[in-house]
């Protein structure tokens, strides 16, 4: 098996966390892993990414453009601006819920939400959007969009992974009181019909 | 032996560990600072810990445990190289007994910091070995090498690394705490004629470094990590035309830019100072022309032009000097994959091109409750109509420059903000000169400062953002913390008793998060002459708690924007034409709520501010009349 994996969004979001359950259960599986990612400065509010590689014979730790099998964004302006990485035919899987960042709040950038949607569906065949606002509420934080988000990924068949391989890293790695929390969230979209 | 998934910093951690280091001091920044930490983490209990005032302070620190005989290592970025350069010149003259291993990360990017410097041309102009690793395993390996080879050679070595690697992440094999060596320590044994530096010992030295170092070359040659390839389609076949060499991390985007059909020799460069001048004149027999990828300053590309011209051989080196590789910037998978297509003369695949939509800038901004914010707003505030210079300094709170803010006017090195608002201030009389200083950087960088600008009558105002941690790398204690790396409570040392031992008689110490006391608070110490200070003191978001957030009560908000306006705060956005406050991200710091015209906010709650923060202007003004 040979996967790379792309997750993006925005600093304080949890990309880290989840390229870590990801690599983790890679691990237990046997695979090699290698990660890369956005550390350093005040992250918070800038767009960050996390390169994950599962398989064997690795070198680098980063993924070349076109030849990501799945991106993983937190959000959709970031899938976007994400989207030069994906292979031919490649998943997204994207939450819905945008970021405004700073610069579009004072008006000295602009954030075309409309666009940045359309742009997603038009150009990624395999794309799942999850209404992310929705399952926060259902699930009563928003903290936990980055096992959610991860919860989808498996579905999708991409990652080789199964849910069982997640959920027995988020409980090496999460504290024990949010492990109900994570469990529901990273089984959100179980069943459920996705765009 | 066991695995782990690991952080190239790291397992950099862990092989000294492993190699039996004694002593770990650094100052932390990106992307060094978590060698330290992880030092201090999983400490076996035999190691001294320390996070030093700044790298000058740190690198003596290592040369003492090193004259004693032990193991140690110094940790800091490529910019802290600078800080600790006056020591490391003379201590390369002077030499170690115990292994010690300089720990520098460089950013090509650079990704956060002030300059691209490239450590291994530091090495050169040093005279001290560079190590230089290209994955998270061979990192770990490679520093248990460097220690022995600078105990070996009695000189500190460089283990030099790039973002990608220290903060990469990989699965590898390390060793159990009772496979890590113990190297018997001596103790510092009086030998005047060899620890102190006179000019007759430099001179001589001076020699001996120069014969050690050529020797070097040929010893480098036979070690293994530096090596030619020739895996890739020419194995075992030494018709290869081409080759490539390269280092680090774009050692690895190489290999996995060629293919099994590309014929080509390569040569990896792991110790580019002293360069392995035999084994690259095995390398480049038989080769037209070389292809040099690497990051940085183009150091191999160089030593190879040279071993060319002493050797007369007939090889084209192609790199950053004749323009096929980029000057400056990091190199990517694509950027390399590119140089190599174009080298060998293969197509190039067709890429996926990016969105012609216009995506939102989204640069890193200070943190939704950023005490920093209020700080510069209120000051802002209190200077609106006034000709000003607002001098910044290194840490989160450079981010002060971003819009809507703007607070941040200059920004050179740590600790140089005090001083050029000094020399604005000599020739400008009509400027009213600041100085933004963090906690931090008051201590590593920022005392000597001080005393320059009050002692030569400096007139200005020093604000010392005191936010109580070393917050844009992760939360280091400092001496102002009162706790150490190890985990001991120790004395404070007091940043208003410093400012009041150099001499200066207006300080005072003010929480930023009440907006009236502070702009009023700066308003009247601006106006006194001399150099004043104002320590605005309230604690980072990260090491609190948020006590409630503040909602817009929507009825009431007029739809002015004044607080999306001037706060630049990622909490507050526009929804519906209103105000509106992300719960999730607000601390409650009730800035915009003192600001909005209409009163439309509420509901967050001040005592975020720890007991030792005043949550008034309760001024700290000690030691009588202050224009005495």
């Amino acid at each position: 098996m040979h996967k790379n994996i792309i997750l993006c969004g925005v600093g304080g979001q949890g990309t880290i966390l989840a390229s870590k359950l990801m690599a983790a259960a890679a691990m237990s599986k046997g695979f090699e892993v290698k990660t890369a990612e956005t550390i350093g400065m005040a992250q918070r509010g800038g767009s960050v990414f996390s390169h994950v590689r599962i398989g064997e014979g690795l070198k680098s730790p980063m993924i070349a453009p076109g030849k990501a099998d799945i991106i993983i964004a937190f959000e959709p302006a970031e899938a976007v601006r994400h989207l030069p990485f994906l292979k031919e035919g490649g998943t997204v899987v994207a939450s819905l819920a945008p970021i405004f960042p700073v610069s579009t709040m004072i008006g000295d950038s602009s954030y075309p939400l409309e666009e940045v949607l359309q742009q997603l569906k038009k150009s990624v065949k395999n794309l799942t959007l999850i209404d992310s606002e929705a399952a926060a509420k259902e699930l009563g934080s928003m903290k936990v969009l980055n096992v959610l988000l991860l919860g989808a990924a498996v579905r999708t068949g991409e990652l080789g992974l199964e849910l069982e391989d997640i959920g027995a890293a988020l409980h090496e790695k999460v504290p024990a009181r949010f492990h109900e929390l994570n469990e529901k969230a990273l089984r959100y979209t179980e069943g459920k019909k996705l765009s | 032996m066991h695995r782990e998934f690991l952080m190239g910093n790291e397992a950099i951690a862990l092989g000294a560990m492993a190699a039996g280091v004694r002593l770990v001091a650094g100052y932390p920044g990106t992307p060094s600072t978590e060698v330290l930490e992880t030092v201090a983490k999983r400490n076996p209990g035999n190691i001294y810990v320390e996070w030093s005032v700044n790298e000058k302070a740190a690198m003596e620190l290592a040369a003492g445990a090193a004259y004693s005989g032990a193991r140690a290592m110094v940790t800091m970025k490529q910019v802290g190289l600078n800080v600790a350069s006056d020591p490391l010149m003379s201590l390369e003259y002077v030499g170690v007994k115990g292994g010690l291993v300089v720990m520098v990360a460089d950013d090509p990017g650079p990704i956060s910091s002030q300059t691209e410097q490239d450590t291994r041309t530091f090495a050169q102009f040093a005279k001290v070995p560079v190590f230089d690793p290209s994955s998270v395993a061979e990192a770990y390996e490679m520093i248990q090498e460097a220690f022995d080879f600078s105990e070996k050679y009695h000189t500190p070595v460089f283990f030099r690394c790039t973002t990608r690697v220290d903060h990469g992440y990989e699965a590898i094999q390390v060793k159990d705490a009772e496979e890590y060596k113990n190297v018997p320590m001596e103790g510092f044994v009086k030998d005047s004629s060899r620890w102190v530096i006179f000019p007759r010992l430099s001179l001589k030295n001076h020699g001996l470094i120069e014969k050690r170092n050529q020797e070097l070359t040929a010893v480098l040659s036979e070690y293994p990590r530096n090596a030619i390839q020739r895996e890739n389609g020419s194995y075992g076949d030494n018709a290869a035309r081409k080759g490539i060499a390269s280092h680090g991390i774009s050692y690895m985007y190489a290999l996995d830019s060629l293919d099994e059909e590309n014929h080509v020799r390569l040569l990896k460069v792991a110790t580019p100072f002293p360069f392995p001048e035999e084994l690259a004149l095995q390398f480049l027999e038989g080769l037209d022309e070389v292809l040099c990828i690497e990051e940085l300053d183009p150091v191999i590309e160089r030593a190879l032009l040279q071993i060319c011209g002493k050797h007369h051989l007939n090889v084209r080196i192609r790199g950053k000097l004749t323009g096929d590789m980029a000057a400056a910037g990091e190199n990517t998978m694509l950027s390399v994959g590119r140089a190599i297509s174009s080298f060998l003369g293969l197509s190039e695949e067709s890429l996926p091109k990016p969105a012609d939509i216009p995506l939102p800038v989204r640069p890193p901004v200070l943190c939704a409750g950023c005490p920093h914010r209020a700080s510069f707003y209120a000051v802002k505030q209190a200077m609106k109509g006034k000709k000003t210079i607002y001098c910044g300094d290194i840490g989160c709170y450079t981010l002060g420059n971003a819009m809507p803010l703007d607070m941040c006017d200059t920004c050179l090195c740590m600790g140089a903000g005090i001083n050029i608002a000094q020399g604005v201030g000599h020739l400008d009389k009509e400027t009213k000169c600041f100085a933004f200083v963090g906690d931090s950087t008051f201590f590593a960088a920022g005392l000597t400062g001080v005393v320059n600008a009050f002692y030569n009558q400096a007139d200005m105002t020093l604000v010392v953002l005191d936010n109580s941690t070393t917050a844009m790398t992760g939360h280091q204690p400092h001496p102002g913390t009162g706790r150490t790396v190890m985990g001991q409570v120790v004395e404070k040392v007091s940043i208003e008793k410093v400012l009041r031992a150099i001499g200066l008689t207006v300080v005072e110490t003010v929480n930023p998060l009440d907006f009236k006391q502070a702009r009023d608070t700066i308003q009247r110490v601006a106006e006194e002459p001399g150099v004043k200070a104002v320590i605005f003191r309230s604690p980072c978001i990260a090491v609190t708690k948020p006590a409630g957030h503040s909602a817009v009560a929507a009825e009431k908000c007029v739809g002015c924007k004044k607080c999306i306006r001037e706060l630049g705060c990622p909490a507050l956005i526009l929804k519906d034409g209103k105000a509106f406050i992300d719960a999730s991200l607000c601390t409650g710091c009730t800035l915009c709520e003192q600001i909005c015209p209409v009163g439309a906010i509420s509901g967050g709650d001040k005592t975020v501010a720890s007991s030792d923060c005043p949550r008034t202007s309760a001024s700290l003004r000690v030691g009588g009349d202050r224009n005495a």
